[in-house]
């Protein structure tokens, strides 16, 4: 089930440094949101935030709250396992585990979950296959290693290990940075599919990414190193791209800046 | 040397001579050093092929069938068998005992402990290797022995069903149990200290795919962190089992020898090559000292195959194809 994600005065550090300062914003279901900025603006060290997996970083830690439908995701009896469990995430490189065959890939998370029928994760593993759109490619190697695909393909395994958990928000931290532009329109289209099931959040380099996959996007930056990221602004992509309210939003999306 | 000198005026710089002197110099150096490596194993080979063959013609029994040491008897009579398989029972016992604790103190280093006490801890485990080898013998017999006998007599009276774990003359002690345990200590550095390493080379996204899936820290060194470093701990294992075929003076000190084949892990008694050499070396006459060589020679060749059949399953359990 897609979920709503609302982020509360949230403010990110790591040791002493506030590497972000109070992030507040709503993200609804079913929506696709891009968060843009220049690099070091902490986009995705909010986005890291959402799934707790930033604390894995020695010395990092949040104030504030993250409300997934309500619950607090940093409540003091909220095990980060299984908030993990429920919010996926994809990362920039893709980095599916090496040993394991393409199906054990995909299985993975529901095997964490205590899935052990096999009738199930044989169902479960092809749906999410096709719902990576990486079936058709795969369907007669499944047992063989997931490392031996090219990157765009390893992304989209990435994706089906994702959602095979079915999980209410989907986290991509920069998924096409280490594809070429043919993975990356699939990945796109991918995305679009996907936004019918699930929250999804993108941090993406590429404007002209967010304009393609994104209903809303959110505009983060610094004022200068060591200074905090900052939220400055966000709306409807199409607004931030045609008319921000910002003069650093749209000196940004224009390439005057960052 | 012109070879330094700047561009004369009007030349290309493309045209410029290299400048190959440092450069060769150095391959040389390299090279001279892979050679020496060389030269010193093949020195070390002829050596005990020169020495062991005199003595090999006059041993009237089977070299590798007899299980007996009497070369300065005449005839001489004396067989490899009860020193291999001593040297090889007590190397493989103290692997199987260290490697579980090794991976665990690395596991801990790596992954669990904060970072002040991670770095102490390490220093520490490298500290028992500069241990010298007389100490843990005297530790293992004066310590252990008589610490772990109580150990000893419950395991050989409630398991002596499987035989291994029993005893034969209703004793314990100075038993291939005690110089396993006395060598897995020994080891145990060398191999926690490598599989640490490697265990804090697991590349990050890795570590993360795992984490990111909800798996618990558990569940991420079983996915990520072992397949990763299977290859790197079966090396550190071997280079353990190396340091353990060829320990020499703590298990001379900490078994009490004989030249009899103990079945028993815990029957006093049992011998290994090198300990054999050590304890018989000075009062060996001319054939005796020639099958002290022979026996050298063995440890010599075990020691290389255990290295080479490592390489093989390093290589094979590498995962293929993986990104990093």
């Amino acid at each position: 089930m897609a979920k709503r994600v609302e982020l509360d005065s949230l403010s990110c550090f790591y040791g002493k440094f506030r590497a972000v300062d109070d992030v507040s914003m709503t993200i609804e279901p079913k929506s696709v949101t891009a968060f843009i900025g220049p690099s070091g603006c902490g986009k995705s060290t909010v986005l890291r935030s959402l799934n707790r997996m930033h604390e894995v970083t020695p010395g990092a830690r949040v104030e504030g709250r993250v409300l997934l439908d309500e619950e607090d995701i940093y409540a003091p009896d909220v095990d980060a396992v299984n908030v993990r469990r429920t919010i996926g995430m994809v990362f920039q490189r893709p980095n599916p585990f090496p040993t394991m065959s393409i199906f054990d890939n995909v299985a993975s998370g529901l095997r964490l979950n205590g899935v052990r029928n096999k009738a199930v994760l044989e169902e479960s593993v092809e749906r999410s296959l096709r719902g990576a759109n990486l079936w058709e490619e795969v369907k007669d190697r499944l047992k063989k290693p997931g490392a031996g695909l090219s990157g765009g393909q390893q992304q989209r395994l990435c994706i089906a290990r994702a959602i095979a958990v079915q999980p209410a928000v989907l986290l991509m931290d920069e998924p096409c940075s280490a594809l070429d532009p043919i993975s990356t329109l699939a990945i796109e289209d991918l995305i679009n599919e996907l936004k019918d099931e699930f929250t999804i959040i993108i941090v993406t380099h590429n404007m002209q990414q967010a304009t393609r996959v994104s209903d809303v996007t959110a505009f983060f930056t610094i004022a200068g190193t060591g200074q905090p990221g900052k939220l400055i602004e966000m709306d409807t992509t199409s607004k931030i791209f045609s008319n921000p309210g910002e003069k650093r939003t749209e000196d940004y999306v224009t390439g005057r800046f960052g | 040397m012109t070879s330094t000198a700047p561009a004369a005026p009007g030349r290309s710089r493309l045209l410029q001579e290299r400048r190959t002197v440092p450069d060769r110099g150095f391959r040389v150096l390299v090279i001279a050093a892979a050679y020496v490596v060389l030269a010193i194993l093949a020195g070390i080979a002829i050596f005990l092929v020169l020495k062991a063959v005199p003595a090999l013609h006059k041993d009237t029994a089977n070299f590798f069938t007899t299980f007996a040491w009497n070369p300065d008897n005449t005839p001489a009579q004396f067989g490899i068998g009860v020193l291999a398989y001593g040297t090889l029972v007590t190397a493989l016992l103290a692997l199987v005992i260290a490697i579980p604790v090794a991976l665990g103190v690395a596991l801990f280093i790596a992954y669990y402990a904060p970072r002040a006490l991670a770095q102490p801890l390490g220093y520490l485990v490298d500290l028992l290797a500069a241990v010298p080898s007389i100490v843990y013998g005297f530790w293992g017999l004066l310590f252990l022995r008589p610490y772990s006998a109580g150990l000893q007599t419950w395991v050989a009276r409630y398991f002596s069903w499987t035989h291994v774990l029993g005893t034969s003359t209703g004793t314990v002690g100075q038993s291939f149990f005690l110089a396993g345990t006395v060598l897995a200590v020994m080891i145990l550095p060398i191999v926690a200290a490598i599989s640490r390493e490697i265990f804090l080379q697991v590349p990050q996204t890795q570590r993360e795919a795992a984490l990111a899936l909800g798996a618990t820290k558990w569940e991420m060194i079983k996915w990520s962190a072992l397949p990763y470093a299977r290859s790197g701990i079966a090396s550190a294992a071997v280079l353990g089992f190396g340091r353990a075929l060829g320990e020499t003076i703590a298990v001379a000190i900490v078994l009490s020898t004989n030249y009899e084949l103990v079945s028993k892990l815990l029957s006093p008694g049992g011998n290994t090559i090198a300990a054999n050499i050590a304890l018989t070396y000075s009062d060996a006459g001319q054939v005796g000292t020639g099958a002290l060589i022979a026996s050298g020679l063995v440890l010599f060749v075990i020691t290389l195959v255990v290295n080479l059949v490592a390489r093989a399953i390093a290589r094979q359990s590498t995962p293929a194809g993986s990104v990093v």
